[in-house]
Parts: C-alpha cells; sequence; structure tokens
C-alpha cells in the first residue's frame, strides 16, 4: 500500500502547487507577465496566519480569512504600484520590476520580523487515515479537498460571472475588451486579488505541512508552483491545477523510489522534456505569433 | 419643441500627428438621431484613423468631439463606451476562445452589474442579473440570426456570422452611435445584401445612428443617407449620395486624372 500513500501524499503536495500556480496562470493569462513576486505574497500569507494565530488566538477560519484579505490586498497594491505604471513597457522591464517586489517583500519581512525562523502552530487535526502499514494525515486530505473545491468555484466564477467573461475577455484582446466598455485594470486588480487571496491559502497549508516560517520561504514553492505552471501551459488554469498535481506526484515518486537528494532535480527534468515534446505545457494553446 | 436639431455626433476641426505626419487633419462632421452616414475615401485616407479617434484610441491632436451635446476631451476608451458609442473592426476582433453567447455578454459588462461577492453566494440579485444579461443576449443573436450558434465558440463561426456578431457584441453595449469599419469586406454580393437589410434594421429597431467606414459602394449608395468622402487625412466632399457621385472631385480622387 506504499504506493497509494505515496500517491496521495504527492496529490497533497501537488495540491499546494496547483493553488499557487494558479496565480502565476491567472496573472499571466490576463495580465500577460510573470509576477516572480508570487512566492513572497505566500511568505506574507503565513506570517499573517500566524501572528493570527499566536498573537490575537484567533481560530483557524477567521485566521485564514484575514491572511487571505491581507494578502488580495497586498497583490492588489503591488499590481498598482509597481506594475501599472509598466502596462505599455517591455515584458522584460516588468520582469525585472517583479524580481525587485520579490526582494523588497523578502526584505521587509526580515526587518518586521526577522530572519530566525518562526514555528507555525499546529492548527489542523493531527492524526490521520490508516492504509495499510503507512498513514496519510488528515492535513493532507483537507489540502486535496480544498484544492479540488478552489478549482470549482475559481473555474465557476470564470465561466458562469460577468466579471469572469470580463476576465476571459481581456485574456485575448484587452484593446476591444475596453471597446466594449470593460475596464480592463479593474479587471487585472480582481486578478491579482484572487491569485494573492489563493497564495495565502496556499501558505497556511504549506505552513502547515512544513511549520517552520521565514521571510525566504516563498522561493521554493513559488519556483516549483511557476514549474507547474508552464508545466501544464501558463495562462491556462485546468493546465496549472493538472501541472501542479502531477509536479507534487513527481516529486514525491522521485523521493521515495529514487533519491530524496535528487528529487528536485528530477521534477525539473520532466519538466524539460515536457517541453521539449510540447513547447506550450501539457494543456497549453500553441499560439503563432503574427507576422 | 425644440428650436434646434442637437445632433448625436459633432465632429469639430479634428486633426491628429503621428510624429511629423499629419494623418488627419482639419476634419468637421455631424451626425443626428437615427441617421446613417458613410465615411469614405482611397485606402489610406485615414478613416479608421477617425474611428480610433472617436472612440479615443488614439487622444486627437487638435479639434473637439462634442456626442450628444457633452464635450469628450480627456475621456478613455472606456468612458466613450459608457457614454455611447460602439463599434466594429475592420479585421475581426472577436473573443476567438469565448462562445458565441458569450462575447455578446462582455458588452453587457458595464450595464448589468452585480457584485462579485453576490456571485459566489448565488444571490437571487445575481442570478436575476445574470438571467437578464442571458435573455438580453439571445434576443441580440436572434436578430442577427446567430441564436442557434449561441454556443459554439466565435471563431468557428463562418465568416459573414462573425462579422454579424461583431455588430451584436457592440450592440450589447447599448450605444447612441455604432460606428461600423468595414462591415462588408469579404463578403459575397448576397451577403452584402442581407447585411444592408440588417443595417437599416439595426438602425430602425435600436433607434441610433450609424457610421459606416465601406468600400462596398453598392452598399454605401444603397443605405447611407449622407456621405463624408476623405483624402489624404483631409475632408474632399460632403453630401447625399446623389451629390457625392456626381462630384467631381470625388471621381478624380477615386479614379485618377
Amino acid at each position: 500500500m506504499d504506493f497509494l500513500s505515496y500517491f496521495i501524499n504527492g496529490l497533497g503536495l501537488g495540491s499546494v502547487y496547483a493553488i499557487i500556480a494558479l496565480g502565476y496562470t491567472m496573472v499571466y493569462g490576463i495580465a500577460k507577465m510573470l509576477n516572480f513576486a508570487h512566492g513572497d505574497v505566500i511568505m506574507v500569507g503565513a506570517y499573517v496566519a500566524f501572528f493570527a494565530v499566536n498573537s490575537f488566538h484567533l481560530p483557524l477560519i477567521p485566521s485564514t480569512l484575514l491572511s487571505v484579505l491581507i494578502c488580495a490586498i497586498l497583490g492588489v497594491v503591488v499590481e498598482g504600484l509597481a506594475y501599472r505604471p509598466l502596462r505599455s513597457a517591455s515584458s522584460l522591464s516588468v520582469l525585472i520590476t517583479a524580481i525587485g517586489v520579490s526582494y523588497f517583500l523578502q526584505n521587509a519581512a526580515q526587518l518586521l520580523w526577522s530572519s530566525a525562523p518562526k514555528v507555525f502552530p499546529s492548527v489542523f487535526p493531527s492524526g490521520g487515515i490508516a492504509l495499510g502499514d503507512s498513514t496519510v494525515s488528515y492535513l493532507t486530505i483537507i489540502t486535496i479537498a480544498v484544492c479540488v473545491l478552489v478549482m470549482a468555484c475559481l473555474t465557476a466564477f470564470i465561466n458562469k460571472t460577468s466579471t469572469g467573461r470580463a476576465m476571459r475577455a481581456c485574456s485575448e484582446d484587452k484593446g476591444a475588451a475596453a471597446l466594449m466598455g470593460i475596464n480592463v485594470n479593474r479587471i487585472i486588480s480582481i486578478t491579482f486579488a484572487i491569485g494573492s487571496g489563493l497564495a495565502a491559502v496556499a501558505a497556511i497549508l504549506l505552513s502547515a505541512t512544513y511549520p517552520s516560517i521565514s521571510p525566504t520561504l516563498g522561493a521554493m514553492p513559488g519556483i516549483k508552483a511557476f514549474t507547474a505552471a508552464v508545466f501544464g501551459g501558463i495562462g491556462s488554469i485546468p493546465g496549472a491545477f493538472l501541472g501542479g498535481l502531477l509536479l507534487g506526484v513527481i516529486e514525491i515518486f522521485a523521493k521515495a523510489y529514487l533519491s530524496t537528494q535528487l528529487s528536485d532535480a528530477i521534477v525539473f527534468a520532466v519538466l524539460i522534456v515536457v517541453l521539449l515534446i510540447k513547447p506550450s505545457g501539457l494543456l497549453g494553446k500553441v499560439r503563432r505569433e503574427k507576422v | 419643441m425644440e428650436e434646434k436639431h442637437k445632433p448625436v455626433l459633432e465632429v469639430k476641426e479634428l486633426g491628429i500627428d503621428f510624429g511629423g505626419l499629419t494623418a488627419v487633419n482639419d476634419f468637421s462632421m455631424q451626425i443626428f438621431d437615427k441617421e446613417i452616414v458613410g465615411l469614405i475615401g482611397p485606402n489610406g485616407a485615414g478613416k479608421t484613423t477617425v474611428f480610433n479617434m472617436l472612440t479615443k484610441v488614439y487622444k486627437p491632436s487638435r479639434g473637439s468631439i462634442f456626442f450628444l451635446g457633452e464635450d469628450t476631451a480627456g475621456k478613455s476608451v472606456v468612458e466613450m463606451s459608457h457614454a455611447g458609442i460602439a463599434r466594429t473592426f475592420q479585421n475581426i476582433r472577436l473573443f476567438n476562445q469565448l462562445s458565441v453567447l458569450d462575447n455578446v455578454k462582455t458588452g453587457f459588462h458595464d450595464r448589468v452589474k452585480y457584485s462579485n461577492l453576490s456571485a459566489v453566494f448565488r444571490t437571487p440579485s445575481f442570478r436575476k442579473k445574470e438571467r437578464e444579461i442571458e435573455e438580453g443576449s439571445l434576443e441580440l443573436l436572434k436578430i442577427f440570426r446567430l441564436d442557434t450558434e449561441a454556443e459554439n465558440l466565435a471563431k468557428n463561426l463562418p465568416y459573414g456570422a462573425q462579422r454579424r456578431l461583431e455588430i451584436a457584441r457592440a450592440l450589447a453595449t447599448d450605444p447612441k452611435l455604432l460606428l461600423l469599419d468595414e462591415p462588408a469586406a469579404g463578403m459575397n454580393p448576397q451577403e452584402t445584401e442581407e447585411l444592408m437589410d440588417m443595417i437599416r434594421l439595426t438602425r430602425d429597431h435600436f433607434g441610433i445612428a450609424i457610421l459606416l467606414i465601406e468600400h462596398d459602394m453598392k452598399l454605401v449608395m444603397g443605405i447611407c443617407e449622407r456621405i463624408t468622402v476623405l483624402n489624404y487625412g483631409m475632408m474632399l466632399s460632403e453630401g447625399t449620395p446623389d451629390e457625392i457621385q456626381a462630384d467631381p472631385q470625388v471621381i478624380k480622387a477615386y479614379l485618377g486624372e
């Protein structure tokens, strides 16, 4: 039964990647930029939840909501101050700015909360379900359930609501969308709010799994989730979901059956192979450059 | 009663420069309620540039645009859409990955509003507003004979149907003035004939003014009540179809010496 428990643990890890990857892919799909500061929003989300639980003694749900709210505001503020003025600049300038924002957030966190790691309180029920001689923790099951719920809500929002339609319209042709009366800047703000809010959800699930939080905690999951988004086809929401889950499963299997040290290398090697065969990612759309 | 019939659109001495190049200069026109006006001229005369200024995609360098009696200086593209100017494009710009129905629904984005929170909780107000959008969109699709294609992706429509969908989508924003940029481009004579009926129907059914750019002279002379001719960014002539057809300057611009 080891195989099954590895698989479920892989899905758990992959669910966290998927939730983070949704933020990357939505922002890329609509604002056409890679928001490399996304990983650091996870870090802020983790700290907010940490203080909400430890200092204000809030229960899990209100702490999560507070963290989501603050990250959503952070996302909108970052977009408004750092990215919006560069809307018509080259994508390279925006990319460099995003890296700058990333370092700014990390250093601000060090200044505010020191670089010494803090121990995230255990907020989820401990224990788990026995599967033969191994167990799958409740946290893993909760993580997978949250990811599926997030994915379902997001898909419904994108497909069934006026704002969702406007997002899809902006993703295709911002000029035409504006001429239809859609306020493109507002849609981009909403996209950042949703992506950053999801980062806070991921932050709490991640910190519950790896309870040591520090100002650089967002870097690695950020890169992995970005990889997952590219893997699934950046800009595609189902792609981010699929890419995240696959990446998590591959990582856990690599750790279990091949090598713990080389697991990250194996994950990225798989990415390279996929991109060689299908450059637009698993579910990505082939976009021909117009000449 | 009013002593004077107020124009829907009044353009005064409009001009725009790109770098050192003057693309349009000293362009003036008026469009009245429920009028169909044609904007014609040889390729590169600046017709689409005029559309881009009217919708504020380009900021005019000189002159003014009054829409429904209000100066539009400083307004953005979105504000012009809200004010009531809608357009179609010379090279069709539909949202290809969206369904035919969703394309039209985007036009309602700023007309029928509900909060995102009410959407998340699927409140009765959300359901009611979404139903309103759905019904309005289906009605438009029916008028343009696209209702059977509602669930198809826009990119899979045949060419003529894509042109009709663009008009339907523009009308979804509830405009007072509709700008059509070469609506008959690429259509066969029979499709053009149908399009002419559709443009007249649009004007009558929605009670709006229409300004159209077109190279198909049969269409222009057939449905436009007045025509403005543009050549090298300057106004060459203005008048009824009969006057324009008889104007030696226009004939010269089109046929050469």
